[in-house]
């Protein structure tokens, strides 16, 4: 296997005022791994990945996505390199179409200016054209194709959570990084999507960093975990070492557990 | 210097008028997120009762003030009910437009001959203005009642949002209407109450307002009430405190422009220096910029 | 489908064109009397800006209450240039003048809006309102720095060329030009930010300059519709663009419905009549209750209509039809929705 560095993270620390969400991180993922992070509610999961995707600024420690830092740059910088992610409370462009919410994301690669778009001229046409069915093909991948031209909003919550990756992909990422892809889901639903997650990550060659609490698809779905517990590192490694190291159990069950 | 130290008092006169009816503007924004335009209007309907109060229906001045406050607290309740209830969980913009209309209304109503009438009145103080000389300051009766009558009503204020139930209701609405509902606390009537008072704090401003610069008509409000809303929000808009700090700030730009700079750039000057503070502080100086759940 | 789409703008043009025959011919036989004639250009003007108005609230989401301010800074410049070099009503001037009526507004936007977009909601509207204020401060003084200006007396003697060809004409070509930035990847990013503008920025799109170009396009709409209106009131006044003057241009955008060029366009042309036709209905005894019914109509119509009249709807011409995909297209999917 060619292991290459594909996000780094180096001793990242982040406190809000007085308080320390996360302290000491240090994570590096490779090429075409599908890596977990998962921990106890208030863990600071999200914020390590506010942190990669640029909405909050380290307090200190370096991130570097393809041997580049990208410490504190902006988040549209960062998608544009590279990373794209979904939420964990679905942040979908509501009132828009579900193609909108796709299309919309080809917007820093559009190929054409304003003139061209006011005038209406062949070039707006023609990359208008290719947006669309680029789109469409995201759509048929994760099976919206018929909810195309739906508000976002009047979408059922699966296919919602299945747009928001639609979404992120048409960023074209190498890394995505996916925020509890299956909470509020049903067994058979999350079964679905560990599938789909595994058709996307193959289809579009991806590195994936997902937050999850159900711990069966993780289990399933990641090669490595990190297990997060007050801002600090408690464990790393196989599913299976995670599955029984007492630490963990202590984290989530609570002292005793372990026994 | 004196004139200077003459001009911060009479800063502080104008800026603890705005401070009364910005309270209003912070508190209703607080409960229910709205900018009620509205207010300054309330607060013109306060001075024209007030004037009415100790001119014509023979009431002595705290009595006008106390009528003022009682019929502007019920007019806040029912503009609440009518304008504002309807739209409170539609898109935030329609309430503002409904609030925009109650104004308007309020002012062509106002306007009507049988109602308070188009024209400028200029108000018959009901004593005479006396000018004290304390350490070489120049102070006035009117500003020594107006320092007296707004502390107390800060301090009355301050007393019911933190000492009373109705106060502790009102804090809970400002976080969260349903959370708020589940534990008990009756949402409508602490919104309603939060208008009442509200306004009734107006109705005040209006009144001193009548009696310190002595010319009312229908239109009074607006200026005041924009400049008492830029005030709540300089202060951090939703913060008590914040509002007075804002409003006392304004009230200082204001004068000091108009004495050593220029009458006419006053407003200028006030919101050139509202727009520099937000940008270094977008919430206002006592706003928390809390980061954004993501 | 191309076929379908020169069907549908010829039909349009046809229309367009029917709409505009009626009014000059209603003019000709003295139905449309003078009077009225100016209410209807009024209203066309103000459809202009509020369609500014509207790129930069109904689909960028940035609540803006100074808009009278731009709409003021394009009268008064475009009014100075025509007034001082355009004296023998030359065409070509009058459109160099409206495109200097746009610019001066959107230079000032790009200028004001690069700090200020950075805040949000009502603190944005906040700040714009403070500055249309520090505007109508500066038209106030505006004859201590040029003194053909006026300041607080007032401006006049800039030549009246626009007439209602000019206006229809140019209102045309403004929607269509609102209509093409809108269904554009341009509009999409747009109304991306109002709808989310964290998960916008996180998937790529740069917020700021999305924010500050519809800021810039829609102040730049505002001050050559502000042009316009210099070339056909002959008296223009720091109180005709004070911040009451925004709230008019923002509630014709609201009740119109949040994302929609229809809601604009009908609202604002209705609402201009709304206040003319009062004036006529009341007559001279009951004049004074004007202004009671129009607040009184304006708060019943949010109440009823809170998401304003079309909301997130189009008319059908507005909305160009979909490019045609070769995968996952299946019959009768339904490409009406609007943004």
């Amino acid at each position: 296997m060619v292991s290459m560095p594909v996000l780094v993270l180096e001793d990242i620390d982040k406190s809000f005022g007085g308080l320390k969400a996360v302290s000491g991180f240090n994570m590096s993922i490779d090429q075409g791994e599908i890596v977990g992070l998962i921990g106890p509610n208030g863990a600071g999961k999200t914020t390590v990945f506010n942190m990669i995707s640029g909405i909050y600024k380290p307090t200190a420690g370096k991130i570097s996505f393809l041997e580049e830092d990208i410490t504190g740059k902006s988040p549209y910088v960062v998608c544009q390199k590279g990373i794209a992610r979904t939420f964990q409370n679905i942040r979908l462009f509501r009132e828009n179409t579900v193609i909108d919410n796709v299309m919309t994301i080809f917007h820093p690669r559009v190929g054409y200016n304003l003139a061209d778009a006011v005038f209406r001229t062949p070039r707006f046409k023609r990359r208008e054209e290719e947006i669309t069915s680029q789109a469409m093909e995201l759509l048929v991948a994760l099976g919206l194709e018929d909810r195309a031209y739906d508000k976002a909003m009047n979408l059922p919550y699966g296919a919602q959570r299945r747009l928001e990756i639609a979404r992120a992909l048409a960023g074209r990422p190498k890394l995505l990084l996916l925020d509890e892809p299956a909470a509020g889901m049903n067994p058979a639903e999350v079964v679905k999507m560990v599938e789909l997650i595994k058709y996307v990550k193959d289809k579009f060659s991806l590195t994936v960093l997902l937050i999850e609490h159900q711990m069966g698809m993780v289990m399933k779905l990641c090669e490595r975990l990190v297990v997060l517990d007050f801002g600090q590192i408690i464990a790393a490694g196989l599913p299976a070492e995670i599955r029984s190291n007492p630490v963990v159990l202590e984290a989530y069950l609570g002292k005793g557990a372990a026994v | 210097m004196e004139n200077l130290a003459d001009q911060i008092i009479n800063g502080l006169q104008l800026g603890l008028m705005y401070a009364l009816i910005a309270l209003g503007y912070t508190m209703v924004y607080g409960v229910v997120k709205l900018i009620n335009f509205a207010h300054g209007d309330v607060f013109m309907v306060g001075a024209f009762v007030g004037y009415f109060g100790f001119t014509q229906w023979g009431m002595s001045v705290p009595l006008a003030v106390l009528t003022a406050m009682v019929v502007c607290s019920a007019l806040g309740v029912i503009i609440e009910r009518i304008a504002y209830r309807p739209l409170r969980y539609a898109p935030k913009i329609a309430a503002l437009i409904s609030a925009l209309g109650v104004s308007l209304f309020l002012e062509f109503f106002s306007s009507l001959k049988f109602v308070f009438g188009p024209n400028y009145r200029v108000v018959q103080r009901p004593f005479e203005e006396v000018h004290w000389n304390v350490l070489g300051l120049n102070i006035t009766n009117i500003q020594v009642i107006v320092f007296v009558t707004v502390l107390i009503m800060l301090a009355l204020l301050q007393f019911l949002i933190y000492r009373t139930k109705v106060g502790m209701a009102m804090r809970t609405v400002s976080v969260d209407h349903n959370a708020a509902r589940l534990m008990g606390v009756n949402v409508d009537n602490t919104i309603s109450m939060t208008f009442a008072i509200g306004s009734a704090f107006a109705a005040a401003g209006g009144v001193l307002y009548a009696i310190a610069y002595p010319q009312i008509h229908p239109f009074m409000g607006i200026m005041p009430g924009l400049k008492a809303f830029t005030a709540a929000v300089l202060g951090g808009i939703g913060i008590i405190p914040g509002a007075v700090l804002g409003a006392i700030i304004m009230g200082q730009v204001e004068t000091l422009t108009s004495a050593f700079l220029s009458s006419q750039l006053r407003d200028a000057i006030a919101f050139f220096i509202l727009i520099l503070v937000l940008l270094v502080r977008p919430t206002g100086i006592l706003g928390r910029n809390e980061p954004d759940k993501v | 489908m191309p076929d379908k789409n020169r069907k549908k703008f010829i039909i349009v043009l046809i229309a367009t064109i029917a709409v505009y025959a009626v009014i000059r011919v209603l003019e000709g036989t003295e139905i449309i009397n003078p009077y009225w004639q100016r209410v209807l250009d009024q209203a066309l003007i103000m459809t202009m800006g509020a369609l500014g108005l509207s790129i930069i609230y109904g689909f960028t989401g940035q609540f803006s209450l100074g808009h009278a301010a731009f709409f003021g800074l394009g009268a008064y410049s475009a009014g100075l240039f025509a007034k001082l070099y355009n004296s023998d009503h030359s065409m070509f001037l009058f459109i160099v003048s409206l495109l200097i009526g746009a610019a001066v507004a959107g230079l000032l936007a790009l200028l004001i809006g690069l700090p200020i977009l950075r805040l949000r909601s009502d603190y944005l509207g906040i700040a714009t309102l403070g500055f249309g204020i520090i505007v109508k401060v500066g038209m106030d003084n505006s004859n201590k720095l040029i003194s053909a200006l006026g300041g607080a007396t007032g401006m006049s003697g800039t030549p009246q060329i626009a007439n209602f060809d000019w206006l229809f004409i140019f209102l045309i070509l403004i929607v269509l030009f609102v209509r093409n930035f809108v269904y554009s990847s341009y509009g999409r990013a747009c109304t991306a930010v109002r709808e989310d503008e964290i998960a916008a920025d996180v998937l790529g799109i740069n917020t700021t300059k999305i924010k500050v170009m519809a800021f810039v396009l829609g102040c730049a709409l505002a001050g050559m519709a502000g042009g316009m209106y210099a070339h056909r009131y002959p008296f223009l006044h720091p109180s005709s663009f004070d911040f009451l003057k925004s709230f008019d241009f923002l509630l014709v955008v609201v009740l119109g419905g949040l994302g929609s060029i229809t809601g604009t366009v009908v609202t604002a042309i209705a609402w201009v009549f709304l206040l003319e036709v009062l004036r006529f209905v009341l007559g001279e005894t009951f004049i004074d209750f004007r202004g009671v019914i129009y607040a009184l109509i304006l708060i019943v119509a949010i109440i009823m209509r809170p998401q304003g009249i079309f909301s997130g709807k189009e008319v059908g011409f507005l909305v160009p039809k979909p490019f045609d995909t070769l995968v996952g297209r299946k019959d009768g999917v339904n490409a009406g929705s609007g943004s």
